[in-house]
């Protein structure tokens, strides 16, 4: 059901049958404009500076190269996820496993990283971003949250 | 106290002043209980909730989101003063609204969202770290006096 709400097929989901509206995937695959490259990284930052935590190690100024490089490390595994909607858990194992014995970042800034997406998305797609839309993204980003922490303990 | 800095005061109130409070108000409330279905709970006399059209077309939902909203705007005039401005609604939405606080975070997310898709370039990180210092700000005071 996910994957077909996923590309806009679900019968008995809100965004099926109003004319334009745009399968989340495609909000999600379209590259943002060269006008306006913010990405959500630097959003998360700002925002919410105790997730600069968890990057010591990186050049986190304005322009940063790493941020940059990390930031498309991130969006190709949402990408990768967003193919997968009906087996997260094995598209995702690695990370999961990653995340849980390497990384262990508090699951609470996966709240924060997903909030921001939301926001840059909405802010660059707004006619796309519908409520519907928006749920199916919001629904999105928590399952893929809930994976990434699920082997924590 | 959260305290906020000129530059950050000055962020806020020059995007409220272009904000359209009751078209705001409506779809904030309304993509909160679309995003979120459990938020419906709290209002169960409001007639047709049972589609995402439905909700944002709902009359009730615009009304109550102008309500919302219009009290928001309360708190830009007095953010250097949330807990004492929220005092009672703090009051009002424990003893008698019955509302878990983290519905105050996820609606002031929503808001923060809205006014991403309204404002777009002009919503920029530093613009929206002021926007999330001031929701987290008036969830808290509106939280302060649970007991």
């Amino acid at each position: 059901m996910a994957a077909r709400l996923w590309r806009g097929e679900d019968p008995t989901f809100p965004c099926r049958g109003q004319g334009s509206a745009t399968p989340p995937a495609l909000v999600l695959h379209r590259p943002p404009n060269p006008g306006s490259p913010t990405p959500s990284s630097r959003r998360t930052f700002a925002s919410f500076p105790t997730t600069k935590t968890y990057f010591p190690h990186f050049d986190l100024s304005p322009g940063s190269a790493q941020v940059k490089a990390h930031g498309k490390k991130v969006a190709d595994a949402l990408t990768t996820a967003a193919g997968h909607l009906d087996d997260l858990p094995g598209a995702l194992s690695a990370l999961s496993d990653l995340h849980a014995h390497k990384l262990r970042v508090d699951p609470v800034n996966f709240k924060f990283l997903s909030h921001c997406l939301l926001v840059t998305l909405a802010s660059h797609h707004p006619a796309e971003f519908t409520p519907a839309v928006h749920a199916s993204l919001d629904k999105f980003f928590s399952a893929v949250s809930t994976v990434l922490t699920s082997k924590y303990r | 106290m959260v305290h906020f800095s000129p530059e950050e005061k000055a962020a806020v109130t020059s995007l409220w002043g272009k904000v359209n409070v009751e078209e705001a108000g409506g779809e904030a409330l309304g993509r909160l209980l679309v995003v979120y279905p459990w938020t419906q709970r709290f209002f169960d006399n409001f007639g047709n909730l049972s589609s995402a059209s439905a909700i944002m077309g709902n009359p009730k939902v615009k009304a109550h989101g102008k309500k919302v909203l219009t009290s928001f705007g309360e708190a830009i005039k007095n953010m250097d003063n949330l807990k004492g401005t929220f005092a009672k609604l703090s009051e009002l939405h424990c003893d008698k609204l019955h509302v878990d606080p983290e519905n105050f975070r996820l609606l002031g997310n929503v808001l923060v969202i809205i006014l991403a898709s309204h404002f777009g370039k002009e919503f920029t990180p530093d613009v929206q770290a002021a926007w999330q210092k001031l929701v987290a700000g008036v969830a808290t005071a509106l939280a302060h006096k649970y007991h």
